[in-house]
């Protein structure tokens, strides 16, 4: 079989040139802003512009504010569909899924005509009203990916057991998702926290149309006005993305052990 | 009487149009250990679980010295239990499984600790306090889940299965502890397992299920040796069956094979000639070589089953067949396979069962 072992050799190396040689010649640019040789100019550029801290530490609080939103809607609601009423599950997870059937600018258009300043809840005509409905747009788009991260990390553990044990040890139901619940399943809660902080950093058409100075919104800005600092930028926003999923890796390898594997 | 500390009435419970506890009433004392026994699927667990208050009952009542219980939140019931499946709390260790009730009813920690303590003694995992579940073999989470149930002090003990996931000699070992515990605390107990063997051997009494109904009710002795329906005789303990022939139904005279004998009681719609099932523990039967027993039968010896302390054999009578237990004699070796027997009844063991 060495032929065999050579042909995914070689589209493997097909695969990974696909994707590493455009970042590696976006990275490769990204270091040409002068002419004498690669610096790093670019990148000191981006990180002391006042509008790349502002715009990517709103992106960080909303991402934070959008996981304890998501986290408090999804973990009681899986919880709740598994131990109670495992026949809505297939209706829980369209609807978590829809997110992903409706385009994000469809969504956004719907936010504004309900929530416009002459509707009856102007979210829209405040700044913090602003924020609290980009966190739920956040929230909404993260939802497929928050929902069965949830449900996968509730799938390893006995949760009807676990629950009866508890509560028939004295604990009410919100002591049983906080205190055993939760720390078991941490790992995917976690998980599906990363996920939704990669989606909220590089997100670009609800910020943009809410008119919202996020990330993304700024990275188009850049983009649009200058040349090699996009590259940096994307370099950057990459390198967050890709710390984020690696985060997720790393938490599954220090996950507790919830059982005895033998 | 006493007043009974735990009691069911008229419960009722079914599972979509499905009955399953058909009407169940029982009482049991304060500090007796009485075991559910029956089948997989008679509704045992079921029951558990509605004096746990983890399944509503349809009707009846569940009654714990004097008050009704049914409306009582699991959580309100101060019921300690033990579960088939372990269901430790993986991400708590050992000590904090224990303690996990106390806390919840607000004890601080110090006297919490004090606790902890005291039950890793009670269950002979003094030091253990800071491993994890899954650092524990089977028996030894079971004795936590133990210690955990039994940490607040609970008014009354259910374990459904507790040792049905562990090895035989565990499973030996760890009954005999609980029950010698429990006698230690005195503390109510209800016990689910569908193992007759488990059941007769720690129980103050039995309750045995069949789908859904009380069969009997009373003390292993009395359910192993006077079982009250064909159905008790034959789950619990080995029974034999033999086929004999009424000749005189007046004088309770049946035949079997050559033998001709009275017997102790006739269903009262017998007449002669109609066939009546004879029954009797293996035990019952004895090898007549010197035994002098009212009813002898003979027979060819056609399995021997060595068991250690006693062997077990199955005769040939001729169309029935008869097991028969006897002690191992070490200065006598059990009969071989094909050779002729003469065995001993005494006709007050033989049972004539009604359904
Ligand atoms: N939650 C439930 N939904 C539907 N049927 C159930 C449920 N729990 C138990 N049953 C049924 O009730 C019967 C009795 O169950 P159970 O009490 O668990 O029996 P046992 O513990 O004696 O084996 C079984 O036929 C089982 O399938
Ligand atoms: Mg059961």
């Amino acid at each position: 079989m060495k032929s065999g072992r050579l042909w995914s050799w070689i589209i493997f190396g097909l695969g990974a040139g696909y994707f590493l040689l455009p970042l590696l010649a976006t990275f490769e640019f990204s270091l040409r802003i002068r002419r004498e040789g690669y610096t790093f100019d670019a990148y000191t550029s981006v990180f002391s512009d006042g509008r790349f801290q502002a715009s990517f530490s709103y992106s960080l609080i909303i991402g934070i504010c959008a996981i304890i939103v998501g986290l408090l809607i999804v973990v009681p609601a899986a919880y709740y569909v598994r131990l109670r009423a495992p026949h809505l599950r297939p209706i829980i997870e369209f609807i978590t899924l829809l997110p992903l059937i409706i385009p994000a600018i469809i969504l956004v258009f719907g936010y504004i005509r309900m929530y416009n300043t002459s509707s009856p809840l102007p979210l829209l005509g405040t700044n913090v009203g602003t924020d609290i409905l980009l966190t739920l747009a956040y929230v909404a788009l993260a939802l497929p990916y928050m929902y069965r991260a949830v449900d996968t990390g509730l799938r390893t553990i006995d949760v009807q057991t676990l629950t009866e044990a508890a509560n028939i040890l004295g604990a009410n139901q919100a002591t049983i998702i906080v205190q055993v619940i939760f720390p078991n399943i941490i790992v995917a809660v976690l998980s599906g926290a990363f996920l939704t902080l990669a989606i909220v950093i590089g997100e670009f058409t609800i910020a943009s149309l809410l008119n919202r100075q996020v990330f993304g919104v700024y990275m188009q800005n850049v983009g649009a006005n200058r040349a090699f600092e996009p590259a940096a930028l994307a370099v950057i926003s990459f390198v967050i993305t890709w710390g984020a999923m690696g985060m997720i890796q790393l938490l599954a390898r220090f996950a507790p052990k919830t059982a005895r594997r033998d | 009487m006493a007043e009974e500390f735990l009691r069911i009435e008229k419960l009722v419970k079914s599972f979509g149009g499905n009955p399953v506890v058909k009407g169940v009433d029982l009482g049991f004392n304060k500090g007796e250990f009485v075991t559910l026994l029956g089948p997989s699927g008679c509704g045992k667990t079921t029951i558990l679980r509605m004096i746990a208050g983890f399944e509503r009952p349809d009707s009846g009542r569940i009654v714990v010295e004097g008050s009704d219980i049914s409306g009582l939140a699991p959580n309100r019931r101060k019921i300690g239990m033990v579960f088939q499946a372990y269901a430790l709390f993986p991400n708590m260790n050992v000590a904090d499984n224990i303690g996990f009730g106390l806390k919840i009813a607000g004890m601080p920690k110090p006297e919490r600790d004090d606790r902890v303590e005291e039950m890793l003694k009670l269950i002979g995992l003094s030091g253990y306090g800071k491993r994890y579940p899954f650092e524990l073999s089977g028996g030894q989470q079971q004795r936590v889940a133990l210690a955990r149930a039994l940490a607040p002090s609970p008014r009354m003990l259910l374990l459904d299965e507790p040792l049905s996931a562990l090895d035989a000699k565990i499973r030996v070992s760890l009954r005999e502890q609980i029950r010698e515990i429990q006698r230690e605390l005195g503390i109510t107990t209800v016990f689910v397992t569908h193992d007759q063997e488990e059941a007769l051997s720690i129980s103050d009494r039995i309750v045995v299920l069949n789908a859904g109904n009380v069969e009997q009710f009373g003390k292993p002795f009395d359910i192993y040796n006077r079982p009250a329906t064909k159905f008790v005789a034959t789950f619990v303990g080995t029974l034999n069956t033999l086929n004999a022939t009424v000749t005189d139904a007046a004088s309770r005279t049946v035949r079997l094979g050559d033998a001709t004998f009275a017997i102790p009681a006739l269903p009262a719609s017998a007449s002669n000639g109609d066939a009546v099932a004879l029954t009797m523990r293996p035990e019952a039967v004895s090898l007549a070589n010197g035994v002098a027993r009212d009813i002898v039968l003979e027979g060819k010896v056609a399995e021997v089953a060595f068991l250690g302390s006693v062997i077990r054999l199955k005769v040939d009578l001729g169309g029935n067949t008869i097991s028969l237990d006897t002690f191992n004699d070490q200065r006598t070796p059990p009969p071989a396979h094909g050779t002729p027997v003469r065995l001993g009844i005494a006709s007050s063991d033989v049972l004539v069962l009604g359904d």
